[in-house]
């Protein structure tokens, strides 16, 4: 039922048409995830290299993670009124926490010994963070890009319920209509699109974080553990199982 | 030259690491800063190159105050290698090597040109230029660490523990290759450790802090063992921890020389020495004490004035041995003894430390010039 529906050419057609509602949602997707980045990595930086305001980084990340991603998505359309912005603004919300645990906890994750030769040598403060502390964080900021992209892909399916366009139409039309195989169709989707994507990320990251670190990674084994063994938090923790899981 | 005039350092919380530190280091020398934890010896290192800044008191660089340098200019000049190496997991080890000649602005080409001389010069394979730092041995790791300190051929080198993380046997290797090295390079180098032997090892000049940051002494390896300048310095030297690594250098390096004797049997008409001490024989030529010099400190002790010797050095046994008897000896010369227990000769504690010397030249030879 559903492959049929999924293949029907009809679905594939019109402002209604998977691959218009795909690009829809691989736009929002797109447009938060960055957004949120352009936002959170920089601050993650600051706050990692600095060691200033880490624990509000923390318990502010932990606590966005916490608000109800629905009730964020209701509130901001009550505040900012319809349309595409508001929609955008509380998944860019949502999307930070991630991103921003990851970055820090990378450049905290930097080998103190690392740092210390680092300055020793006379590496000025940005020299540090550009040629050392960025390159080391990267696992761990990458991994909470992947969870960043993640999370929005699937609360951009739930924001079709404030009139968002994207998949989530399919999974909430289809609920409306008592139309199953629509729905299960739309999901399919989704999951389709969150594990396109994630893949397309974890390649980035092989591409992108120095030889040297994976194999360090490798050799010792289990990254995630040294995390929340040192005592970061459960975002921290988060964002780095991602990464040990690739 | 490095010179520490009246430095202070004390931190926020108030303590005080180093306290009124007056001190300096020899142009093309190895000085050690040892003592146990606590005691100011990495503040001190660290000041050097403005990593910490002093409370009070100056630091020279060869007649420069650092605090006149911006740092990061000024650790650009000054090698510095620490513990665990450091090095930068995400570079190759030749560019962990090129570190410091690209942040001065040397060409990449140039930088890695040097890089793999200086591979070569701490003796490692060309070939470990493309590896990762996981990728090495912790011995290798630290051979990496001077070489990156060395890339910009700086004059002055600070080392903070450098050898603490790699295992004993591993550490000697270090230990003679550092001082092969500086035969060559010739560099001011303040070295820290918590390791006495390690101290009394590579230290032309060792000095000693205690908790609170204090100097207590500063002098050569040889004095520091012989003479210590108060009780903490003693128990810190320690004979059983500072002359333990002796007894892993065997005697061969000694010569025992000829001293007056005379037989206990003919003690009651002995001639004694003018100016030198006499040792006392058996009939079977086994040592039974020491008859004071002439000269010597004139009170009249019973028994003739034979005083009890000191342990015995049985030739050919590890150098711990030789220096023990010299220095529990009341004439201050080790009585060399054979196998069987008969004398064989007398040996100072100077030449024993002079001999250990030699061994460590041997060791660290390799261009056979000292350093």
């Amino acid at each position: 039922m559903t492959l049929s529906w999924l293949f029907d050419p009809a679905h594939w057609s019109g402002t209604d048409g998977i691959p218009v509602r795909l690009l829809q949602h691989l736009r929002y997707t797109l447009v938060a995830a960055l957004a949120a980045t352009a936002v959170a990595v920089p601050l993650g930086l600051f706050v990692g290299h600095t060691g200033r305001g880490g624990v509000l980084v923390v318990g502010g990340s932990n606590a966005m993670r916490a608000l109800p991603t629905l009730g964020l998505v209701t509130f901001l359309f009550l505040v900012l009124g319809s349309g595409e912005v508001s929609a955008l603004v509380a998944l860019t919300v949502l999307a930070v926490p991630p991103v921003l645990a990851g970055t820090y906890a990378g450049i905290q994750d930097t080998d103190a010994g690392v740092v210390d030769a680092a300055r020793g040598m006379g590496m000025t403060g940005w020299q540090r963070l550009w040629r050392v502390e960025l390159p080391n964080a990267l696992p761990l900021l990458l991994g909470g890009v992947r969870n960043a992209v993640l999370q929005v892909v699937a609360t951009t399916a739930v924001a079709a319920y404030v009139g968002l366009g994207g998949l989530g139409r399919f999974l909430l039309d289809g609920l409306r209509a008592f139309d199953y195989p629509k729905m299960v169709a739309g999901a399919v989707l989704v999951a389709a699109l969150a594990m396109v994507l994630d893949l397309l990320l974890a390649l980035l990251q092989r591409a992108v974080v120095p030889r040297g670190l994976r194999l360090a990674a490798r050799g010792r084994g289990r990254g995630p553990a040294r995390v929340v063994e040192r005592g970061r938090t459960e975002v921290a923790a988060d964002a780095a199982m991602r990464e040990g899981t690739e | 030259m490095i010179e520490f005039r009246a430095v202070t350092k004390r931190f926020d919380d108030g303590t005080v690491a180093v306290d009124n530190l007056d001190l300096s280091v020899a142009a093309g020398t190895i000085t050690v800063f040892v003592g146990p934890s606590g005691c100011g010896k990495t503040t001190s290192l660290r000041m050097v190159n403005r990593m910490v800044e002093p409370s009070s008191g100056t630091i020279l660089v060869d007649g420069v105050d650092v605090r006149g340098v911006n740092p990061a200019q000024l650790r650009r000049g000054i090698g510095y290698v620490i513990q665990q190496a450091g090095l930068f997991p995400h570079r190759t080890v030749l560019d962990n090597v090129a570190t410091v000649p690209l942040l001065s602005g040397w060409t990449r080409r140039r930088a890695r040109a040097r890089a793999a001389e200086l591979l070569e010069l701490v003796g490692l394979p060309a070939e470990l230029g493309a590896r990762y730092p996981v990728q090495l041995s912790g011995g290798q790791q630290q051979r990496v660490g001077v070489a990156r300190a060395l890339a910009a051929d700086p004059p002055v080198l600070l080392m903070d523990e450098p050898f603490s993380a790699v295992d004993p046997v591993v550490r000697e290797g270090l230990q003679d290759e550092l001082l092969r090295l500086q035969a060559e390079l010739d560099k001011t180098i303040v070295f820290v450790t918590h390791d006495i032997d390690e101290a009394v090892k590579v230290g032309e000049r060792v000095a000693v802090f205690r908790q609170g940051g204090r100097l207590v002494q500063y002098a050569g390896p040889d004095e520091l063992l012989a003479r210590p300048a108060d009780d903490f310095v003693s128990s810190f030297v320690g004979r059983d921890r500072g002359y333990r690594r002796l007894s892993f250098v065997d005697g061969g390096g000694i010569e025992p020389a000829e001293v007056p004797t005379t037989r206990e049997t003919a003690l009651a008409t002995a001639e004694r020495a003018p100016d030198a001490w006499t040792l006392v024989l058996d009939e079977e030529d086994r040592p039974r004490g020491w008859l004071p010099p002439r000269s010597g400190p004139a009170e009249e002790a019973p028994g003739g004035g034979v005083r009890p010797g000191g342990s015995l050095y049985t030739r050919g046994t590890p150098l711990r041995g030789a220096l023990d008897a010299a220095l529990s000896s009341p004439s201050g010369l080790g009585v060399v003894v054979d196998e069987d227990g008969r004398y064989a000769g007398a040996v100072s504690a100077e030449e024993v430390l002079a001999a250990i010397r030699r061994r460590r030249d041997e060791a660290g030879a390799g261009a056979g010039g000292a350093a």
